[in-house]
């Protein structure tokens, strides 16, 4: 892009930090509960009090593997735990549990639909960690500190500087907010702060055969897909500008921290505080180190599921799904894999997949659940689209199906076709009455579709409407548009 | 040889130590915190290359537990002992969340 003068590459990296779906803290058994009264869920271990003793929890181990490896990531046989120390006051032991130096995942890659492309993003690291507590401020003249969130497991992915546009960083973060969710990794709300992100942003500048690289800037805390896009455009606007005024460029130690003011949508620089970074990390002496079991992950490596946006892919292609409806469909995981079993168990897959949008969609949603929760097996979903495709019973009619699968799952389709006298005449005769006797009672909409070329279409649709109301949903269309054009073709004007 | 420790990094690790010295004190203590260095220095003449790097002083692995919740002290139980409190808080001068 050019920008004042300028060539203007961007250059992004992102720290995003996810909060692990467990039930209890990283190294305690308080339990994750968002808006408990404050400080009602703390012990001795997140209330940093001396002589507790933290142990890890072996399912957040276990989430971040499974999200390394899904990110295509390195795991580390041997993972360590860090102090990472620094004072604040929602920080109760005046240092962070981290992991420095062997973090438990490592050197993997994220693959992005963005732009009509796959971005590959790679990953330099994946750490556990633990979250700090919360400052209160809408107090008079003081802070209140709440320790409840103090140890909540956080997973904390580092990017390499590979995305170059805030719609690149945007379209990251959205992904990536899929992918945790799919693997159930985290719940990732983000209105709960689940998830938040802090891209790192520089320019590199060119002019008449001369380049620059701005200063580094950090942007802390964003905690909205519209904040980051917003933050990391206001950025590379506000680092040119700054640039053509002061003409700094990046040195070891001028990377500067900037938050982002939603009001007013710029970024502010954060008072820096005095040797911030001198994090003065070393090995936490209450936490042996941690080996994970080269089986399991082995075996986790093997069963990864296929991912969403991939899985997106193959569902527009197999299933022929609309762009816009196939991500929602993918997202709910068990949905779509009940849809893939539909199809692996004989199911017409474009019927499927219209029938997945339409009824089935709207039944989930009256019932307030997933289409994967309906209690349908995938042999009956199947079965259901494979008496549409044989012209056994009609689109309207496979819906009323449906919602009689959804009270009494175990009767198969077929069956409850029947049942409800919906199945299909093929039967031309019969047909051919019911056709007769809607001709003869539209004399209007005949004459349209004989003799008028601009409302043919329109009045030909209304008499196989009136048909098929007549049959009570029984005929079969097919045929039905086939008599209406022998009977209007032997119906010669007067 | 490690880099000889002046009473200006003494200063500078007392600060981040939340510590208060007095000047006499960080230039008494600039040549005991060198020659604490030089004596773990002489690690350094061995040769470790074929030895593995210790995790830990002792050779413990994978303690871990299961992700069950336990009983909670409670916020009254937390805050007894705090010097201050505010509506359930630990009560502490202003500061100007800037994120840490
Ligand atoms: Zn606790």
């Amino acid at each position: 892009m050019r920008i004042g003068g300028f060539v203007v590459q961007p250059i992004i990296g992102m720290e995003i930090h996810v909060q692990l779906a467990t039930r209890t803290k990283m190294f305690c058994g308080c339990p994750l509960e968002f808006g408990a009264p404050p400080n009602s869920l703390t012990c001795p271990v997140c209330l940093g009090l001396p002589g507790a003793l933290p142990v890890i929890n072996a399912e957040a181990v276990d989430l971040a593997i499974r999200t390394g490896i899904a990110l295509n990531g390195k795991i580390s046989s041997t993972t360590r735990w860090d102090r990472k120390s620094y004072y604040y006051p929602d920080l109760p032991k005046n240092y962070q549990i981290s992991q420095f130096d062997h973090p438990i995942c490592y050197g993997g890659f994220f693959e992005v639909p963005c732009e009509g492309r796959i971005l590959k993003v790679r990953i330099r690291r994946a750490h556990l960690e633990e979250d700090a507590g919360k400052n209160a401020h809408d107090f008079e003249g003081c802070t209140g500190v709440d320790l409840n969130r103090a140890g909540t497991p956080l997973l904390e992915i580092v990017t390499e500087p590979d995305l170059e546009s805030a719609e690149q960083a945007r379209e990251f973060a959205v992904q990536l907010h899929r992918l945790v969710r799919y693997l159930g990794v985290s719940n990732a709300d983000m209105q709960k702060g689940q998830m938040r992100f802090e891209p790192n942003i520089n320019l590199l500048l060119m002019r008449e055969g001369e380049s620059w690289r701005t200063p580094i800037v950090e942007v802390k805390n964003l905690n909205s897909f519209r904040s980051l896009y917003g933050a990391v455009n206001y950025e590379i606007h506000r680092q040119v500008e700054a640039f053509a005024q002061d003409g700094l460029t990046a040195q070891v130690g001028n990377k500067s921290n900037r938050g982002w003011d939603d009001g007013r949508e710029v970024t502010v620089a954060q008072r820096e505080k005095e040797e911030a970074h001198d994090y003065r990390y070393f090995p936490d002496p209450d936490l042996p180190a941690v080996r994970p079991d080269p089986a399991r992950v082995a075996w986790l490596r093997e069963h990864t599921p296929e991912l969403p946006a991939p899985r997106t892919e193959r569902f527009i292609s197999e299933y022929k799904l609309p762009e816009k409806d196939a991500p929602a469909l993918v997202d709910h995981h068990d949905s779509a894999d009940l849809l893939d079993h539909a199809a692996e168990a004989g199911g017409d897959k474009v019927i499927l997949g219209k029938h997945f949008l339409s009824f089935w969609s709207k039944l989930a949603n009256e019932r307030g659940c997933e289409i994967a929760q309906l209690g349908v097996t995938a042999a009956s979903l199947a079965e259901l689209a494979n008496l549409v495709r044989d012209s056994v019973v009609n689109a309207t009619a496979a819906a009323q199906i449906a919602g009689a699968l959804a009270d009494r799952p175990e009767i198969p389709p077929a069956t409850l076709a029947r049942e409800l006298g919906l199945v299909q005449s093929n039967d031309r005769g019969e047909i051919e009455g019911w056709v007769a006797t809607a001709l003869a009672e539209n004399d209007k909409a005949v004459r349209d579709a004989r003799d008028n070329p601009k409302k043919r279409g329109a009045a030909r649709g209304f008499l196989t409407g009136q048909v098929m109301k007549i049959s009570g949903g029984k005929a079969d269309p097919k045929v039905v548009g086939e008599l209406i054009d022998e009977l209007l073709a032997n119906d010669e004007p007067p | 040889m490690p880099a000889e420790i002046t009473p200006d990094t003494v200063r500078h690790i007392a600060r981040l130590a939340r510590l208060q010295l007095s000047d006499a004190e960080a230039v008494a203590f600039a040549p005991q915190l060198s020659r604490i260095l030089e004596y773990v220095d002489q690690l350094g003449a061995l040769d470790t290359s074929a030895v593995a790097p210790l995790n830990h002083p002792i050779e413990l692995f994978d303690v871990t537990r299961a992700d069950e919740p336990a009983p909670t002290l409670g916020a009254d139980a937390a805050l007894r002992n705090a010097p201050a409190t505010i509506e359930g808080h630990f009560r502490v001068p202003k500061v100007l969340d800037s994120g840490a």
